[in-house]
């Protein structure tokens, strides 16, 4: 052996798979460094060194650290746990959580190589984006969330002591059913603050209650102009889209302690909801950057060859999609998606050809960091392809666009990978990240306030699609909060095609 | 700036109180379950764990959602042939096929049941669940012969076995200070005198002062080193009190008819049963005997090998199992020691004029003795007489004697729930 290759050697940081605690650091502090020449951004990193066992319990709490107690979050657990004894699924290499300091989960089971993959790919792929994303910036508030989790778990607490678990878990199963229909999706919310949300909780409770009462007043007037206004009133004057908001502010029975916990899973959903909407370019954006530090390590000099080499072995398997017909296929993978998308601007950048030139000129030549940073800030998965999809990953992927007509014995392809297709193509895939053609669009339409207090939820279909086997279930969810009979009515472009009613509780 | 936390010694079993509300949630699925698999499994692994399963649609969280029909769209990867304007006719009967959606990879997967597995402990927690152990209390509060020490903090008087040598120690070093303090004190001062006159010149100095001086210090000194290092009522010991212990042992006796009227079928319908007992008896005591007594015209105490495969012809006499179950007992297992139990299977044949007898020796001798006495009759066809003479035991003692009627494997469970259902006023204690 050359006397350069053996000097090299001793700049390795590790040799072998073993990890220790030094090792771990060692290898942050460089990845930090790396990762700082880079320009990523990221909150404060905060490394937690956890068992299988204990991974089993991230998972099962949706990865957060503390939740309140519920039966669904023992059945996930007992999923998770049956499917990683037969083994039937490996557990996640990493779970990384939205807050400040950013909290990543790394697993003793790991090896070195692992975890140094877990380091970029979670506390500073991901953790950057949490940091720099619009939605996330808008919708969530990372340094209060930890505090919001432990006053929600506290006050579930509370509440199971004084009404009892089975009221308790009644409300929050009905509130989990909507769960997804408890975000603004059009109004920048308030962040949320856990010290606010401690000191406020009780004159809430209170001024809620007022409001309510306000709406639901049967003393008669005595002025006749006001009463006629009364009678005329509609409401609410505006179709509302948040569900759960609208439950929570105007459901005439329910009890303090009630909307409080409505508000909870309301918040829950709201900080889940950028996630929802981003998962192509979250974890496109992360295995980006795993894949760009690992090896920005090996060119350092500071991994080996072997190192080097199982990583890209893990990575390629992280970002394959299979194709539509392969048995493993479930789906387009986010993570080969949108590593090629984050890998694809970049190489725009630095060597353009000419259809690149031709498809975007605004990003051609510029510096790829700039670009790409840019590209992560102010986008969700939707826009994202929208703007970014360029004919050759589309040609690559040999993504085709379909549709299907329940009423057709065929489905027809509409658009492959061509000049004539790219275009459409591209907007068929985008739409497909559209939250609002994912779930239905559901809105309060009308109370009947006078009178017996019924309420009509608008389903607007979208391209006649209509509602699941599940909707009797949730309206009774949602009759349940309420309190009077609800009814459900999905109105076509023809006009009203189904109602759903649910009415006395059984 | 980065911190990196060791969080594997905190507790991994922060989902156990979620998995105990998702237990008590589909509680009767589970006690289905359970009660399905006492009455199916072999008789050997009755007591393991267990497979639940629940049907998806029972568990499945409903949301809003798109149903089938309607107009999709979807965009998939992986084009081999086709070109824009293919049209692909849809599998059959299978809806909206690969262009649904978007979720046609999960439907084959929606159907299946969620099935997760119980502990052996919990399976057992479910079968006994409710079940108590009839006179329990008797012999916990009755004639108490065995006593334990307990740990009843410390006192100052004590033999030497039983010192308390950190808490003498303590006590002493606490004392030396005390007792010491004001001559130390003292000392201190005098050498601090002792230092200022040293520190003047030799001829500036009081001579007389100075062997003033040392000499209280010698004295002081003396009178620190006279401290005792240790004194009689620095001395603590541990103290012990003696507690009732209550008999933590059980002796279960079994019983069975072996003529040749009992089939083998009727003898695992028994054995099961005796199982039940024997699991449900070793959740309650420490230490528990079986004897096997098995007869037909005169009885045996036999292995368990023997109680359960071995084949007899002949006769019945019952009350000659319960001669010798009267004999063991006052041999072997003094009723105000031992917690006893007894269950008796038989197909119900019995000598005539022999169940007149058979209940006397019950109601003469057996009754006062045991905890319960349990009689199953296993058998399709009409009571005979022992039955009868066994009614008259129940109706006089009801606390301690039960019988009930089997015809199948499948009122086992039931029966034994039966026999050991919590009794209203047991819970209270009498």
């Amino acid at each position: 052996m050359s006397q350069a290759a053996s000097k090299a050697k001793r700049h390795f940081l590790s040799e072998g798979p073993e990890w220790s605690f030094e090792l771990v650091q060692k290898y942050e502090q460089e990845i930090g460094k790396i990762a700082k020449e880079f320009g990523l951004d990221t909150y404060p990193n905060q490394i937690e060194i956890i068992s299988s066992e204990q991974m089993m319990d991230a998972y099962a709490s949706v990865g957060m650290p503390l939740g309140y107690h519920h039966w669904s979050y023992g059945k996930q657990f007992l999923e998770v746990e049956q499917n990683y004894k037969r083994g039937r699924m490996g557990l996640a290499y990493e779970i990384v959580i939205n807050s400040s300091p950013c909290i990543a989960y790394l697993m003793e089971e790991n090896n070195m190589m692992m975890q140094a993959l877990v380091i970029s790919h979670a506390c500073y792929g991901h953790n950057s984006f949490f940091k720099g994303n619009y939605l996330f910036k808008t919708w969530t508030d990372a340094t209060a969330i930890i505090d919001y989790l432990v006053f929600a778990k506290k006050y579930v607490q509370e509440c199971e002591e004084k009404y009892g678990i089975e009221e308790v878990e009644l409300t929050l199963d009905s509130c989990h059913a909507l769960m997804n229909f408890g975000v603004d999706r059009y109004k920048r919310p308030v962040p949320l603050s856990a010290e606010e949300e401690r000191s406020r909780q009780e004159e809430r409770e209170r001024v809620l209650q007022q409001q309510v009462n306000d709406l639901w007043r049967t003393i008669p007037t005595l002025d006749k102009e006001e009463a006629a206004i009364r009678k005329e009133r509609i409401f609410p004057s505006e179709p509302q889209e948040n569900l759960l908001y609208f439950l929570e502010k105007h459901a005439p029975l329910l009890r303090p302690w009630q909307r409080e916990l409505i508000r909870i899973v309301r918040k829950m959903a709201q900080y889940f909801y950028p996630q929802r909407q981003t998962q192509v370019m979250n974890e496109g954006w992360a295995s980006f950057w795993h894949y760009t530090l690992m090896n920005t390590l090996y060119d350092k000099g500071l991994v080996d060859d072997g190192f080097i080499l199982e990583f890209l072995q893990s990575h390629t398997s992280v970002v394959y999609q299979p194709g539509f017909d392969s048995p493993y296929y479930s789906g387009i993978n986010p993570y080969a998606l949108g590593f090629a998308m984050y890998s694809d601007i970049k190489r725009m950048c630095e060597k353009p050809t000419e259809e690149d030139r031709r498809w975007f000129p605004d990003i051609v030549d510029k510096n790829w960091l700039e670009v790409l940073d840019f590209a992560m800030r102010n986008f969700k998965d939707e826009s994202f392809i929208l703007q970014y999809l360029s004919p050759k990953l589309m040609r690559e992927f040999r993504f085709f666009g379909m549709e299907n007509d329940v009423l057709d014995p065929f489905v027809e392809v509409k658009e492959i990978h061509n000049d004539e297709g790219y275009q459409k193509l591209r907007e068929r895939l985008s739409q497909q990240y559209n939250l609002s053609y994912r779930e239905p669009n559901i809105q309060v339409q009308r109370v009947n306030i006078n009178e017996d207090r019924s309420l009509v939820l608008r389903h607007v279909m979208d391209g006649d699609r209509p509602l699941n086997e599940d909707t009797v279930e949730v309206m009774k969810h949602f009759r349940r909060l309420w309190g009077f009979e609800v009814r459900l009515e999905s109105w076509g472009k023809e006009g009203l095609v189904q109602t759903y009613t649910c009415g006395q509780e059984d | 700036m980065s911190y990196i936390i060791d969080r594997r010694l905190n507790g991994k079993h922060k989902s156990s109180v979620n998995r105990q509300r998702f237990l008590r949630r589909y509680r009767e699925h589970i006690r289905k379950a359970v009660e399905e698999a006492v009455n199916e499994r072999s008789i050997k692994d009755l007591d393991r764990g267990e497979k639940i399963t629940i049907p998806q649609k029972d568990i499945h969280e409903p949301t809003f959602g798109h149903g089938v029909g309607g107009k999709g769209s979807i965009v998939h990867p992986g084009n081999k042939e086709f070109s824009t304007g293919d049209r692909i006719p849809k599998p059959r009967g299978g809806g909206a096929g690969g262009a649904g959606n978007g979720d046609a990879s999960n439907t084959g997967e929606g159907e299946d049941d969620f099935v997760f597995q119980i502990s052996q402990e919990e399976f057992l927690d479910y079968v006994f669940e409710d079940l108590a152990l009839p006179n329990l209390l008797k012999k916990e509060l009755k004639e108490i012969k065995e006593y334990s020490l307990k740990h009843a903090g410390i006192v100052s008087d004590g033999t030497p076995s039983k010192l308390n040598i950190v808490r003498s120690m303590r006590n002493a070093y606490a004392r030396r200070i005390v007792m010491s303090g004001g001559a130390r004190r003292q000392l201190k001062e005098v050498e601090g005198e002792i230092e200022r006159l040293m520190a003047l010149d030799v001829s500036l100095r009081d001579q007389v002062r100075m062997a003033e001086l040392e000499e209280q210090v010698a004295l002081l000194e003396q009178k620190i080193a006279r401290t005792p290092f240790l004194d009689t009522y620095d001395l603590r010991y541990n103290h012990h009190i003696k507690e009732p212990k209550p008999s933590s042992q059980a002796v279960m006796f079994c019983v069975m008819d072996v003529s040749g009227s009992m089939t083998q079928e009727t003898k695992n319908i028994a054995k099961r049963f005796f199982i039940l007992l024997y699991l449900f008896l070793r959740r309650n005591y420490e230490k528990i005997d079986v004897v096997f007594i098995r007869h037909h015209t005169s009885a045996k105490e036999v292995t368990e090998e023997e109680f359960f495969y071995s084949r007899e012809t002949g006769g019945t006499i019952v009350s000659s199992a319960l001669t010798l179950m009267d004999k063991i007992i006052a041999d072997r297992y003094p009723s105000d020691a031992w917690n006893i139990y007894a269950a008796q299977a038989s197909d119900g044949d019995n000598w005539d004029d022999d169940s007149t007898t058979c209940r006397k020796i019950l109601e003469d001798s057996i009754v006062d003795k045991v905890q319960y006495f349990t009689y199953i009759e296993i058998t399709p066809r009409e009571h005979q007489s022992l039955w009868y003479s066994y009614e008259q035991v129940q109706n006089a003692h009801p606390k301690y004697f039960s019988m009930r009627h089997i015809t199948d494997v499948g009122d086992i469970y039931p029966v034994f729930r039966d026999l050991f259902q919590r009794r209203q006023n047991e819970s209270s204690g009498q």
